[in-house]
């Protein structure tokens, strides 16, 4: 392969309509913002699934390695205080 | 690692799947794995985008303006789904660049059906109806497989190509419906697509080298044997519905199994066709190396202008 | 049958039909996968507006010829889009200028065409107009990235301009049915777009680093019904099937 540039990867999202948070859509390439804004609603949008668009050149998006999914997202497994049912209330309180 | 390490993670990655857990690109697996689904996903992309041909072979003649914007929407969809594989493959590290190097060079394959020529406004009735019939019946249970960003672009490709396969079967009714000219059109194209469109599911099971593998990590849930017989199945009763004749003397209604027998294929002429002797195997591949050669210009200036734009504001910032 | 306003609606409708027909050639073979969904998209908003009008014309010829007849079964003397969109494609370069070139007219002529007292033609701009601003940013996007990008794109689209420079007056030339059209208020005074068009589409060639032609020699004939010889092989597939199997529905 030559060493040429080529354009670059851009990651899409989309808010489907208002009230809705924008979701990862797919990806496309395209020279600059832009282009990689008009080519997600060409590519994204053809059938009326968008009101608000994101593009993010993909190589800046940092990442957590699920090799160390363990240590990130388990210790959180255990801490059942943070949720509701931890706590015992008498059936008769009401709207808590 | 140590081979020992790399079996257990296989292990603890099989299991994974069996649990029906998706694998998303960052996760460990296989080479294998890795190497399959690139070149699964990737054929599958290069079909979408070597198929945009043969039908945008008819768009500057369709017969009427709506059978046009309907065309025009459904050849555009299959860039879009040709996109959203190659989107999907890449995450697998490696460019778009080099699967399109893949194509054009011929290392990489595509569906052999497209090498066919579309010969007559019918072909795109038949396309539609057949051809995207046969490639729903593989596509569908593959928005469930195992590789996440695969069965995303799956669910998406799906929910786009619903409107295809009608599209196509509308052609075709109404062609078998109009005037006795327009009805032999469409029974010309169902007699030069029914055989190619049942070699499409593949090599008949006794012949296919991946299917085992396939079928653990989900990438096939069904053998090309059974999806042929499922497509037989659904098309037979839907050609009859609008008079046309199946072009095969030994389809026959089998009481006992619940489905059609069915003649024997022609599976010299597959194989010649996925070798490279089909009809439009040498013109298809012209066609795409052209449009990326000649669009290499358009390419590299738009690259340029970003880069001139994204000095000239870092200037200013300054 | 109000002959003058159907006259006027083919007027409008087959720079459209036309147009969208040459961007349907493209689809498949666009330089990126991208830029070919982008293209094709604009062909299929011109062709939903040449449905519209054609169908609005059809009412009004009100002799049971329907869209379909109407844009596929004039002879090419019938045909009075302007030369400009019946350009080849000659390469990218050449695609993308006789789009921007007409998008910047379209748009302006689309913007009074709202004003009209015809309540049909006012309805099909405005939905229109929302379309054509997305064609005008587009194909104006690319004159300045092929202007601005590589000498070899430089070169090509300073050729494409130069080459196309020539049909853009017409643009602006008044037929009969304009003529009787504006004096109605339905339709649109295209010589008084003449110098906003300039002037908007001079912005864009600076921007984009291109030579201004200078050239003063125009070509016309367009909205006369004579045409330069693409446009025979163009009507040539256009019209193929209704041709080869008269009277048939499809």
């Amino acid at each position: 392969m030559s060493d040429k540039k080529n354009w670059p990867l851009w990651e899409i999202f989309v808010r489907s309509k208002n009230g809705l948070e924008h979701r990862h859509f797919g990806s496309l390439h395209a020279a600059d913002a832009e282009m990689a804004l008009e080519n997600a609603r060409d590519v994204y949008t053809r059938r009326n699934e968008g009101v608000s668009i994101w593009v993010v050149e993909s190589k800046n998006i940092t990442a957590s390695n699920p090799e160390h999914n363990g240590e990130m997202f388990e210790p959180a497994q255990d801490k059942v205080y943070r949720h509701p049912t931890f706590y015992d209330l008498p059936d008769e309180v009401k709207h808590m | 690692m140590s081979e020992e390490q790399i079996k257990n993670l296989e292990v603890q990655f099989e299991a994974r799947i069996a649990r029906d857990e998706k694998i998303e690109p960052k996760d460990w697996m296989p080479e294998k794995y890795r190497k399959t689904h690139i070149r699964q996903m990737s054929q599958h992309a290069h079909s979408e985008i070597v198929g945009m041909l043969p039908e945008g072979n008819w768009i500057t003649r369709a017969p009427s303006l709506r059978r046009k914007v309907a065309l025009l929407a459904k050849v555009q969809d299959e860039a879009g789904h040709g996109l959203y594989l190659y989107s999907a493959c890449e995450t697998l590290g490696i460019s778009r660049d080099e699967l399109y190097d893949q194509l054009h060079s011929g290392k990489a394959k595509y569906s052999s059906i497209f090498n066919y020529p579309t010969v007559t406004w019918a072909d795109m009735g038949a396309v539609g109806w057949l051809v995207d019939g046969a490639a729903i019946i593989n596509q569908v249970p593959l928005c469930n497989t195992s590789y996440g960003p695969y069965a995303r672009a799956m669910v998406r490709v799906c929910k786009e190509e619903s409107f295809h396969q009608r599209q196509g079967f509308e052609i075709m009714m109404k062609l078998a419906n109009g005037t006795p000219e327009q009805k032999e059109l469409a029974q010309d194209a169902l007699n030069r697509w029914w055989w190619p469109s049942l070699m499409m599911l593949g090599p008949t099971d006794a012949e296919s080298i991946h299917t085992e593998q396939s079928m653990k990590w989900k990438l096939k849930r069904k053998s090309n044997d059974d999806l042929r017989q499922q497509f037989i199945d659904q098309t037979v009763p839907q050609a009859e519905l609008i008079g046309l004749t199946i072009p095969d003397p030994d389809l026959k209604w089998n009481e006992e199994r619940q489905s059609y027998d069915f003649g024997e294929i022609n599976w010299d002429e597959f194989w010649q066709v996925v070798k490279g002797h089909g009809p439009m195997n040498k013109e298809r591949m012209k066609a795409r190396v052209g449009a990326w050669e000649e669009g290499e210009w358009v390419r590299d200036a738009a690259m340029a202008h970003a880069e001139k734009k994204q000095a000239r504001k870092q200037k200013q910032a300054i | 049958m109000k002959q003058n306003l159907y006259n006027y609606i083919l007027g409008i409708a087959d720079n459209s039909l036309i147009l969208g027909q040459r961007l349907g050639e493209l689809t498949g073979h666009g330089p990126s996968l991208e830029t070919d969904i982008a293209c094709t998209n604009i062909s299929l908003d011109l062709f939903g507006q040449v449905r519209s009008y054609f169908q609005y014309a059809a009412k009004i010829a009100g002799d049971n010829r329907t869209e379909d007849d109407i844009a596929m079964l004039r002879k090419e003397r019938e045909y009075v889009n302007v030369l400009l969109v019946e350009q080849p494609n000659r390469d990218f370069a050449y695609t993308m200028a006789r789009q921007f070139l007409f998008d910047i007219y379209h748009l302006l002529f689309l913007q009074e065409l709202e004003k009209s007292k015809d309540l049909t033609l006012s309805a099909i701009a405005t939905k229109s107009i929302k379309e054509v601003s997305y064609h005008e940013r587009f194909s104006g996007d690319w004159i300045k990235r092929l202007g601005d990008g590589t000498e070899v794109s430089k070169a090509k689209m300073q050729d494409a301009i130069d080459g196309l420079w020539t049909y853009t007056d017409e643009l602006f030339h008044q037929t009969e049915a304009d003529k009787a059209m504006v004096a109605e208020g339905i339709g649109v005074d295209v010589t008084k777009l003449k110098e906003t068009y300039y002037k908007k589409v001079n912005e864009i060639l600076e921007e984009a680093t291109l030579e201004i032609p200078e050239s003063k020699w125009f070509q016309k004939g367009g909205k006369e019904g004579i045409h330069t010889e693409h446009l025979g092989y163009l009507l040539a597939e256009l019209q193929y099937m209704q041709r080869a199997y008269p009277n048939m529905e499809w």
